[in-house]
């Protein structure tokens, strides 16, 4: 059955695929801003990892003993001001900022895309990002190299691995001052960089970052749609792959789900 | 605040049978004013003026079509309606695919506000589509968009692509909803008139079926969604029911402006209150706003409705009460709640922060009464606004001109070389790649497209645990349809019918956007009756019934009316999307099989086009070959005998071997000598003829014997024409040419960058 969005209410878990998984037991938050379009993707890519989702509302105040938490892409609250501008208001967003910011015990965040730009605007992250150098939106299949696999979000890839995964989206150029890209880049918090060609204009081919202690981590191109095969891009880093067979992106949920069983 | 008008009360117009009333500048006929006059005893109102001037409008009353578009429901045979949920006649129709899901689809034109206001006008034709089947009580899963523009080069066509393809994707791109298909055609026909045409697709179980309609006297009446504004006032009767002219004032302000994010929260909303069973009846507020929501819910209901106007949210509080009834306004939904309901309505309203605001109630007393602060503006019978318009027999006879056009056949010159035609075509505006375009829309968003742009339908899957899903193809062609339109019509059909089968699914269910000229000349007239019979007919002989649609008039700047453009779409059912056939080969070693026989048919097609002709006759079409082959298709598909598959259509053979190539960049070896024989036949034809019932496909080796058999125990014709080849990179048509794949791509990629940047 297709996983609908909760009715009013508690958030209700939604089970993993394989319920002897030992990576059932970790409860993954996905938060849903009035905009948020692609929560239910992320829910079924938690679920095809491995482990069990749980929808959270922007409005709520209680994160509801979540493991980790993945703010998906979208457009909430339609963009306007800026991306992500009115969201990172919500109350839950005060609770996930909180929550983020403890130090090395501190709860795993993933922006995707939209979600990346609610946490630049949190603060949870540098930068920001500003409308893609074609001035279009762009939709296509991206080709990404894992600069960092040590973060929380990254630990199942090999370092310098490269990834397909699509990209979506009409404000996706990165931008930070000079200064703040060489923090990134000296600190190791370049986590995702384009290769064979940069799609938006972002500085430095960035394509995500992390925070210092790398359990937050926003990225503009969006893994949850490289999770199934059938549905996922043409293509792979990996080599051949059925039609529509990318799964590149699977590796960004078992990172987290492995991190914090083992 | 209403004391501002001089309100035109009930009580007022009987006092003043004589006051003139502006019936022609809001569209009406004397005879239509006449006969409102007539079913009132009196004068109308301003208010009720302004309701019958905009629901019996051609946009809104389907006036000059309704008499010919009775044949859909005519020829429908019980066998058609075996899958039919709900037919003709509501917001969408429903289609029943099994398991208790049920899909509802339908493709409707924006096409004269996208003109005027290209971004926006595109943007509200995603926006109205996609409320049509949330009206029915469904998840929008896709949306698709047939478009044609005038000439690629013509000055004012970039500022239309520019803004329309800006349009639908800002909106639909908003709504997380995935763009899976649509076409891309240049006309000049088309200049002065583009067509924008949107279909959306929406998914829900058998028992969330909802309906437009008001009953239970007590009930309550709600708008919820967006304010109501200034805009869009008189876009269905002053726009899309009348054609440009430049001596005229622009039309600007008749065009409604969308916010996709209120639409958004909108559909999560609705399928909240659906969900939770609060609401009785539901109704989009599309073209005439307030009016049709009202007049179609009371008149569709068992009773009558209250309505006091001045409860209405306004975004301007300047609007008169006609303008109210008027407005295009976006984002807002009217629905009939019970009592006991209202709390739990307003307690999902609230959650996702959505104005509401109660309007009246449904009454027993049959008629459709709107007060402004107590005061009666409009009392009527709500059927004779909804229903019971004018309805005309237009005038048609068959064009004098059609003989000499169609008298004069295509005599192609040889190209001299085959290779560089086959570039030409490839590069041309209508063959060319349209990734510019489709890269703009988010195909993936919801995780279930299976197969999107440029496969031959787009594929969504709707359960996830059996992975059951539909296919959509829409298909048009307007210069067949204008060499015969009964035959284009049937044509178009026959193409989108192809298509669905070609990516393995069963054809459903068919939904239909005709667009037109002006029906007040008889010749287009006549395009119109033919197309509609040619429809009709295709349809009961295909088995596919059409379950709802739109009919576009008007589309003519002064006396240039477009080709008939009968965009028809076909829904298909998977039992799993898994099954499905991608348009490219992509294992070396597969053989290439090409389905159905060839003749010499070059009349009205691209490589016509490409030289400047349009004459003669449109292609030969044979149903119960083209029923042939999609059962073949959809059989190897379901039994795994194809890896890949592409119909042939638009371009022919040269256009299909070179999408098959371009779709994984994989070669192939093909040979012609035998089909040249076979149907006597040059290369130059074999390769740009557009005959129909077509495909070709690529077998692996292991399927070869099974293949064969079961094309010879259904008697069609299929010959192997070639084997894929991943050596090479290039498509060898042997003795004739050799094309690199990266030159053909360079080609194929190239020609809407260079003219849009």
């Amino acid at each position: 059955m297709t996983v609908e969005t909760p009715l009013i209410g508690g958030p209700q878990p939604v089970a993993s695929n394989n319920e002897d998984s030992p990576l059932n037991g970790v409860k993954i938050g996905v938060v849903t801003f009035p905009g948020s379009l692609d929560d239910r993707d992320a829910v079924r890519a938690v679920r095809l990892a491995g482990g069990s989702a749980i929808h959270l509302w922007h409005g709520d105040h209680d994160l509801h003993d979540v493991d980790a938490v993945i703010i998906p892409g979208g457009f909430s609250y339609g963009d306007y001001l800026r991306a992500g501008a009115i969201s990172r208001f919500a109350p839950l967003m005060e609770q996930i900022t909180a929550a983020a910011s403890g130090g090395a015990d501190a709860l795993p965040v993933l922006g995707i895309c939209n979600g990346f730009q609610v946490l630049t605007e949190a603060h949870l992250l540098p930068g920001s990002m500003i409308k893609n150098n074609s001035l279009h939106f762009i939709c296509r299949d991206q080709r990404l190299r894992v600069e960092n696999a040590g973060t929380f979000w990254t630990s199942e890839y090999a370092q310098d691995e490269e990834l397909v995964i699509p990209l979506k989206n009409q404000d996706g150029q990165f931008v930070a001052d000079n200064r703040t890209l060489d923090e990134l880049e000296g600190e190791g918090r370049v986590v995702f960089r384009y290769v064979d060609g940069n799609p938006n204009g972002s500085r430095r081919d960035i394509a995500g970052i992390s925070n210092i202690a790398g359990n937050v981590v926003g990225l503009m191109p969006h893994p949850e749609h490289a999770v199934e095969a059938g549905f996922g891009p043409d293509s792979s880093a990996r080599g051949e792959v059925g039609v529509r067979g990318g799964t590149d992106g699977l590796g960004i949920f078992t990172s987290v789900l492995k991190k914090l069983v083992g | 605040m209403s004391k501002k008008f001089n309100i035109d009360t009930v009580a007022n117009a009987e006092a003043t049978p004589g006051q003139a009333l502006p019936w022609a500048e809001l569209g009406l006929k004397e005879n239509e004013y006449k006969r409102v006059e007539e079913i009132l005893g009196r004068r109308p109102t301003g208010a009720e003026l302004a309701m019958y001037s905009v629901m019996w409008s051609e946009h809104c009353s389907y006036k000059s079509s309704k008499v010919h578009l009775r044949q859909f429901g005519d020829k429908v045979t019980d066998a058609m309606k075996e899958h039919l949920l709900v037919g003709i006649g509501e917001n969408a129709g429903v289609v029943d695919i099994g398991d208790g899901w049920a899909v509802t689809f339908k493709v409707e034109s924006h096409n004269h506000p996208s003109f005027v206001e290209p971004y926006q006008g595109a943007a509200t034709g995603v926006g109205g589509i996609v409320r049509d089947i949330i009206s029915m009580g469904a998840r929008p899963v896709a949306v698709m968009d047939p478009l044609r523009f005038g000439a690629i080069d013509h000055p004012d066509t970039a500022r239309l692509v520019h803004g329309i393809v800006a349009g639908i994707g800002g909106y639909g791109n908003s709504l997380g909803l995935p763009n899976i298909g649509g076409e891309v055609v240049f006309d000049s026909v088309y200049q002065g008139n583009p067509l924008v045409n949107a279909l959306a697709v929406g998914v829900l179980r058998h028992e969330d079926i909802r309906l437009a309609n008001a009953s239970g006297a007590g009930n309550r009446v709600v708008l919820f969604g967006a304010r109501t504004g200034g805009d869009g006032i008189g876009g269905a009767s002053v726009l899309a029911s009348e054609s440009f002219d430049s001596s005229k004032p622009s039309k600007r302000p008749a065009v409604q402006v969308g916010d996709p994010f209120a639409e958004k929260v909108l559909i999560e909303c609705c399928l909240e209150l659906f969900k939770a069973s609060v609401v009785e009846g539901i109704q989009d507020l599309g073209a005439a706003g307030i009016s049709c929501a009202t007049s179609e819910l009371a008149s569709n209901g068992d009773g009558g409705m209250h309505v006091e106007l001045t409860n209405v949210l306004l975004r301007d509080p300047s609007l008169t009460p006609g303008e109210i009834l008027m407005s295009e306004s976006q984002e807002r939904m009217m629905a009939v709640v019970t009592p006991a309901n209202v709390e739990a309505f307003e307690a999902i309203m609230d959650k996702w922060a959505v104005e509401y605001s109660w309007l009246g109630e449904v009454t027993g007393t049959g008629r459709l009464i709107i007060e402004w602060d107590g005061e009666k503006i409009v009392d009527v019978d709500p059927r004779t606004v909804a229903h019971e318009g004018p309805v005309y027999e237009r005038p048609f006879h068959r064009p004098e001109w059609l003989d000499a056009v169609q008298a004069d056949a295509f005599r192609p010159e040889q190209p001299a070389d085959l290779r560089e035609a086959v570039l030409e075509l490839m590069a041309s505006p209508n063959m060319c790649s349209k990734d510019w375009v489709t890269d703009q829309f988010d195909r993936y968003v919801q995780g279930n497209t299976a197969l999107a742009m440029p496969d031959d339908a787009g594929v969504v899957r709707v359960d996830e645990e059996t992975g059951l899903g539909v296919a959509i193809s829409t298909d048009a062609n307007g210069r067949y349809s204008y060499l015969n339109p009964y035959e284009g019509a049937r044509l178009a059909l026959a193409e989108a019918y192809r298509n669905v089968a070609t990516s393995g699914a069963e054809p459903l269910a068919v939904t239909d956007c005709l667009n037109f000229g002006s029906p007040e000349d008889p010749e287009v007239m006549w395009q119109f009756v033919e197309t509609v019979r040619g429809l009709a007919d295709a349809c009961q002989e295909l088995g596919v019934p059409v379950t709802g649609g739109n009919v576009s008039l008007y589309n003519q700047t002064g006396g240039v009316a477009i080709h008939p453009t009968p965009v028809v779409g076909v829904l298909g059912v998977f039992d799993d999307v898994a099954r499905r056939t991608p348009s490219g080969w992509r294992e070396d070693g597969q053989a290439v099989y090409l389905l159905g026989t060839t003749a010499a048919e070059l009349d009205g097609s691209e490589w016509a086009n490409l030289r400047g002709h349009l004459g003669g006759k449109p292609p030969a079409l044979d149903l119960t070959a083209e029923r042939t082959l999609a059962a073949i298709l959809v059989n190897c598909s379901r039994d795994g005998m194809i890896d890949a598959a592409h119909d042939l259509s638009e371009g022919g053979l040269a256009a299909g071997l070179s999408e098959m190539a371009l779709r994984f960049g994989v070669g192939a070896r093909i040979g012609l000598d035998e089909v040249c024989e076979r149907d006597g036949i040059d290369a130059f034809t074999a390769l740009f003829s557009e005959s129909q019932a077509r495909a070709v496909v690529s077998v692996p080796r292991s399927e070869e014997v099974r293949f064969n058999d079961m094309c010879t125990a259904r008697n069609f014709p299929t010959m192997r024409i070639g084997v894929v080849d991943t050596e090479n990179e290039a498509l060898d048509v042997q003795g004739y040419f050799n094309l690199p794949i990266d030159q053909l791509r360079e080609a194929h990629q190239g020609t809407l960058p260079k003219h849009f940047g």
